[in-house]
């Protein structure tokens, strides 16, 4: 297919590089300063003449390094320990949020059910919660009411293998964590794949269960490979959630499950920042969506619209 | 018989799981936070210990200068934020909705801001902000400009500038998808009689667009409120209260002032008024769709 394209004056494409350098100025100089010694960023000598190191990096990464590097003597940032736990936690719940989501949007796209309504409705309304105001509740539920008491059978076992004191209680766990994103998450996930179950041919299905499908092999096998890319969208937008969440991760976990964003964070507020490394990890957090853009744009602009336009 | 049965179950079966998430993690916690909203709560205490004081909660937080200056700051970002964002966000789509090479390009370098996390974003323009090392003083600097105290003085409109960076790009993306699935017969009719690009902008593409441009705007609005890791990497709701939005409040008051009942209080507030904006958005998709229904019954009736 051949496409012409319009020419256009020189001033747009001025605007146009001016925009570009405006969206990805900052990461590149965040990209740029996690290079430089902490000497070179505050001296001020700008630009590119700098030697690049990757001593912010080995400082970062000093506790899954399998080499002690020569400038570090004392290995305080786990940030390696950090970033086992934001995967641990941005895989897990993006996967059963997708598995849970595309299933609740099925059946309220096609079935008529008793209660889809207040279903449907509650699911967007719930789209509009802060995180800001899950934090009290959640704090206090999971910290004392979702607990297993330690002298029960099951709380008994838990604290004998894993060790620890007081009552077993989701709080400081991953699967603490991991069950608010899914929470967060499953509105946003339901509305985007309701648009796109809509768009799968009805007579497909139906010419499957005549062939003797039950109702999960339709969904399994006809429905779920027809929506990829709706599922690719959802799967970006809830894994973005997950990974990039400070406020609830940092009410809800203990110093083993800390998330890098609450990493950062601490380490942001204390009075003397060392801006070398903290981009460095500013820059290991954003790999990850980077790469996503990188490759899944276009998913990622279809999830987009069809979560704010279509509905 | 039993396979009818089975059948009726189905949808509930589909259904189960994200319910009963949703329940625990979602629905009971807001109950929760109301209940506990009517209570004076120690984070140290079960809610049960806590004492029960009604309405005190939202009456102290209401004659609170403190609150209402948060609250304060909160609306006049959410307005200068929403506001900037879709007057640049739309006249960026109307300028760039051209046919040039390299637009999906473009496209995906503009959504990178948003996939970066809010906590990255705070600590890029932090640096930025520096009064000393900061990129901006020292360009400013270097052409003999005088510095700016950003996040000092000028907090507030520091913190808006970074969110208008960091979303404009939703805004331009999603107006550049309505601009791009206007009927093309309207615009081929328009330039044929004559009317000129501006003619066509406001008397065609806006109105066309109007409905994607509101939902898209009060989308925006809602997540504006939302909004919390960048302003408390960037200043941490300082200098004072200037950019202590009400997120960032309720944070504070649960974790370091450890006044759980209050907390709640507020955050009941904070989502009353966000009822209040979602309530707006359906009256709105509602009138449009009933709209759009008469004028094709009307269409019809007409053949």
């Amino acid at each position: 297919m051949s496409t012409t394209y319009d020419r256009q004056q020189p001033a747009f494409y001025a605007l146009i590089a001016a925009l570009v350098v405006m969206s990805v100025g900052p990461v590149l100089l965040m990209f740029v300063n996690s290079f430089k010694l902490d000497v070179d960023i505050i001296s001020g000598t700008s630009g590119m003449i700098f030697l690049p190191t990757i001593q912010n990096y080995e400082t970062a990464l000093c506790d899954v390094l399998w080499y002690k590097p020569d400038h570090v003597d004392h290995c305080s940032l786990k940030f390696g320990n950090a970033f086992i736990n934001s995967l641990i936690i941005a895989l897990v719940s993006t996967i059963l949020t997708l598995v849970i989501g595309c299933m609740a949007a099925y059946a309220l796209v096609r079935f008529r059910f008793m209660g889809r309504d207040s279903v449907s409705l509650t699911t967007l309304m719930v789209r509009m919660v802060p995180p800001a105001v899950l934090l009290v509740p959640v704090f206090g539920l999971w910290n004392n009411e979702f607990c297993i008491d330690k002298t029960s059978y099951v709380g008994s076992a838990i604290r004998d293998t894993f060790g620890g004191r007081g009552d077993v209680c989701l709080a400081g766990t991953h699967s603490g964590i991991i069950l608010v994103y899914i929470a967060m998450n499953l509105p946003f996930v339901i509305w985007i794949l309701q648009s796109f179950i809509v768009q799968v041919p009805r007579s497909l299905e139906e010419a499957a269960r005549v062939d003797g499908a039950g109702p999960f092999q339709v969904f399994f096998k006809v429905v779920l490979p027809l929506i990829k890319p709706g599922l690719a969208a959802a799967a970006i937008f809830t894994f973005r959630i997950a990974w990039n969440e400070y406020l609830l991760a940092s009410a809800l976990s203990d110093r083993n499950t800390k998330t890098v964003p609450i990493l950062i964070v601490n380490n942001m507020s204390e009075f003397n920042v060392e801006w070398g490394v903290i981009m460095a990890t500013g820059m290991l957090l954003a790999i990850p969506p980077i790469i996503f853009t990188l490759f899944a744009s276009r998913q990622i602009i279809t999830g987009m619209t069809a979560g704010a336009v279509k509905g | 018989m039993q396979r009818a049965m089975a059948n009726r179950l189905t949808p509930y079966m589909f259904m189960a799981p994200a319910v009963v998430i949703m329940v625990i993690a979602l629905l009971y916690p807001l109950g929760y936070m109301v209940w506990g909203s009517f209570r004076d709560w120690d984070p140290s205490q079960t809610i049960g210990e806590a004492e029960f004081v009604g309405l005190k909660n939202y009456i102290t937080l209401w004659h609170d200068p403190n609150f209402r200056e948060s609250l304060g700051v909160t609306l006049s970002f959410a307005f200068f934020v929403v506001t900037f964002e879709m007057i640049i966000g739309v006249g960026l789509a109307l300028l760039l909705d051209r046919n040039i090479r390299g637009m999906s390009v473009l496209r995906t370098l503009f959504i990178l801001p948003m996939m970066i996390a809010p906590v990255v974003v705070g600590l890029m323009w932090r640096y930025m902000y520096h009064p000393t090392v900061g990129t901006f003083n020292r360009f400013f600097e270097s052409i003999g400009l005088p510095s700016v105290d950003w996040l000092g003085a000028n907090a507030l409109m520091s913190v808006i500038i970074a969110d208008i960076w960091q979303w404009t790009p939703f805004i331009f993306i999603l107006s550049l998808a309505a601009l791009q699935s206007l009927p093309r017969s309207a615009l081929e009719a328009a330039r044929i009689d004559g009317a000129t690009g501006w003619q066509q902008i406001i008397h065609i593409k806006l109105p066309l667009m109007m409905p994607v441009l509101i939902v898209t705007g009060l989308l925006r609005l809602i997540d504006a409120f939302k909004v919390l890791e960048v302003i408390l990497v960037m200043t941490e709701g300082g200098p004072g209260l200037s950019t202590e939005i009400l997120a960032l409040r309720i944070s504070r008051t649960a974790t370091e002032f450890r006044e759980l009942g209050v907390a709640a209080a507020m955050s009941n507030y904070l989502l009353i008024l966000l009822l209040f904006i979602t309530l707006m958005m359906f009256a709105f998709t509602r009138w449009q769709e009933m709209r759009t229904n008469r004028l094709r019954a009307a269409a019809e009736e007409d053949e």
